[in-house]
């Protein structure tokens, strides 16, 4: 079984980000599977963490509601396990290694299984340190996703090379959030990736308009958008999953358009 | 691979990807200028003459005899230029800067100590500089915040998180993984991903090097104790380090245990801390069973941070430094203490370690010797003294 690899199937895969328990995790129940109604291919489930290091002020306010909602990675788990039933759409979690580390390393990944996660990616975990996380990801049978980036240059083969499930292509310099362009040519790094092996790629970071999305997907296998989702979380609360469904909708519809 | 940058099983580089080349840059960068002769000349330079090193390592007399017991000396890194041992390792970083090519730094601060050496440095070799400091700091140290921009530094106050010295080094890295090409991260303790650990301890074990010195010159025999403040723990390592294969000295480092350490308001990393992976490295830090870093509390802003370097977690592993923590109250008693008996103002953080002296002279004989590494002078901390005693004076 391989769940990540059939997001990307014949098709451009739509990828959205929720910080999980944001505003509560009734709320993050409910985006999963209007999410996947919309056409989410994939979903990236992000654990509240209290020192966000590569997030910008849209994720880490995010994090800092479902954290003070009281969102526990037992209860984000147990929230899963629920609606897991009703999601055909592989799941990932994002998350910084310290709670996984923290909660246990086998403990975590045990707890994953049981809601069938694809995959984890981990944005402070880089190449150089993985072995902290593959030996037990891989007996659990679940895909450490690798990250590249627009310094990553000649380590790009290197990552790429063992890279599981997909390659989450960073698209800008700084943290996540919302811009306005994205300079980095991402062709070249794509092209590089190809030269060592096949696996899909999907560019993150800065993504929030249909265009931005047709044009990233056009470029790679597939578009993640975190900011531009949690943005709408934020103004609409518990209401917010029908602004976030239709918005999903359109995004896909552009990943389409790039097939 | 995987021992690169360990102590023990601590350490590491957990950066985002996008920050691992700059990491490796500043790693290739330090192996080559270490050794360069030219670069060991401008930076013992600029130590000797900008400085003032070599520090003083002063016999504290007065307050040897009233405690009775083992004789103390002081090793007066309050003496350096800027008020504390911080600006050691910020004129080796800012030189290896400038012949990286970078025309910018930017750094964290806690107390503002570090931000203002960095600024100093800055200022001295042509430097942009933007320094982080938690909103809470720049309002307790407001003097400091004020003294960084007359030296030219941009201080931007962070509102994020516990608006501490954490938040501030989260500030930065996010920084730094915006812009690397022309800036470096000029990182102010014996923390963070490798190399800084590495990079931090090595231009600050200048310190133990002059305290083995002095000591044989004025004694003839090494210390019995070497006592240090620990918050990220440059200063610790910068005393211990060239002792730590002389096992006859005992090297102890003193936290901030703040309101007491079976309070939920201290930054006891060693007495309460656990194994984690935060800040770029593996280390013990103050965090819940969800790994979600705790809020720490200190009356200093320069201890108050829920993480310590991968090497004292390593020294106190296995058993060659003790860490002990010290509330803020007997801080703030030695803070008192010292001003009142050798005419020394210490910093508030200096100050945990003068207590810790205080507690152990006594018990020692009179032949016995300690040295208690005075980081940083109190000038700072005289407003937040005053309030902590009720008078409110206006800095």
């Amino acid at each position: 079984m391989n769940r990540i690899k059939e997001a990307f199937e014949n098709k451009k895969a739509f990828i959205p980000f929720i910080t999980g328990g944001d505003p509560n995790l009734e709320v993050t129940k409910k985006l999963l599977v209007a999410m996947q109604d919309a056409g989410a291919d994939l979903i990236e489930v992000g654990i509240p963490f209290s020192d966000p290091i590569a997030e910008g002020p849209v994720i880490q306010e995010a994090d800092e509601r479902a954290l003070s909602a009281g969102c526990t990675l037992d209860k984000l788990f147990d929230a899963i396990r629920e609606v897991r039933g009703q999601l055909h759409i592989p799941l990932v979690f994002m998350t910084y290694v310290n709670p996984i580390y923290t909660y246990g390393k086998e403990k975590f990944m045990q707890r994953c299984v049981e809601c069938e996660m694809a995959g984890i990616i981990v944005p402070d975990l880089p190449f150089e340190e993985k072995n902290e996380l593959s030996p037990v990801c891989r007996e659990y049978g679940i895909e450490l996703v690798s990250l590249i980036a627009p310094t990553s240059h000649e380590r790009i083969q290197m990552i790429a090379r063992e890279a599981e499930g997909f390659l989450y292509c960073v698209s800008s310099l700084g943290v996540t959030g919302v811009r306005q362009r994205i300079t980095t040519d991402i062709g070249e790094m794509i092209s590089r990736v190809r030269e060592a092996t096949n696996i899909p790629c999907a560019v993150g970071f800065g993504i929030a308009t249909p265009e931005q999305a047709k044009e990233m997907a056009s470029l790679s296998d597939g578009a993640i958008v975190g900011s531009a989702i949690v943005k709408l979380i934020a103004k609409y609360g518990e209401d917010c999953v029908p602004h976030v469904k239709e918005y999903v909708s359109s995004m896909k519809k552009a990943c389409q358009e790039a097939e | 691979m995987e021992d690169k940058g360990r102590f023990g099983e601590y350490g590491g580089q957990y950066v985002p990807e996008t920050l691992m080349n700059a990491v490796n840059e500043l790693e290739a960068a330090y192996n080559k200028f270490k050794d360069d002769d030219e670069f060991k000349r401008e930076l013992d330079t600029l130590l000797r003459e900008y400085a003032g090193r070599p520090s003083l390592l002063y016999e504290a007399k007065k307050m040897t005899r009233e405690l009775g017991g083992a004789k103390i000396y002081l090793k007066r890194e309050d003496l350096n230029h800027t008020g504390a041992h911080k600006i050691n390792n910020v004129l080796g970083q800012v030189l290896l800067a400038k012949k990286m090519g970078k025309s910018r730094v930017i750094a964290e601060t806690g107390a503002g100590q570090h931000g203002v050496a960095t600024a100093t440095a800055a200022a001295l070799m042509d430097m942009e500089c933007e320094i982080y400091m938690g909103k809470k700091d720049t309002d307790r140290q407001a003097l400091n915040v004020y003294r960084m921009e007359l030296l030219g530094a941009k201080v931007h106050p962070v509102t994020t998180g516990t608006m501490t010295l954490k938040d501030a080094v989260n500030e930065t890295m996010r920084e730094w993984t915006n812009r690397m090409d022309d800036t470096l991260y000029v990182l102010g303790s014996v923390m963070g991903p490798h190399p800084f650990p590495t990079i931090v301890r090595d231009f600050q074990k200048v310190i133990s090097r002059e305290i083995k010195e002095q000591m044989l010159e004025k004694e003839g025999r090494l210390p019995d104790a070497v006592i240090a403040c620990v918050g990220g723990g440059s200063n610790a390592i910068g005393a211990f380090y060239e002792f730590i294969e002389d096992k006859e000295v005992k090297l102890i480092g003193c936290e901030a245990a703040g309101l007491g350490v079976d309070t939920d308001k201290h930054a006891a990393t060693i007495a309460k801390g656990e194994v984690g992976i935060f800040h770029g490295m593996k280390s013990l830090f103050c965090q819940n069973s969800d790994g979600q870093i705790a809020p720490v509390y200190s009356i200093s802003a320069g201890l108050d941070y829920p993480g310590i370097g991968p090497e004292h977690a390593m020294l106190n592993k296995t058993g060659r430094a003790q860490y002990v923590p010290i509330t803020d109250e007997e801080a703030v008693n030695a803070f008192e203490y010292l001003s009142r008996t050798e005419g020394i103002i210490p910093a508030v953080e200096s100050s945990h370690a003068v207590a810790y002296a205080m507690k152990l002279a006594p018990k020692m004989d009179k032949d016995k010797i300690i040295v208690v590494n005075l980081s940083g002078r109190g000038d700072k901390d005289v407003a937040a003294i005053a309030r902590y005693r009720g008078v409110d004076i206006h800095e």
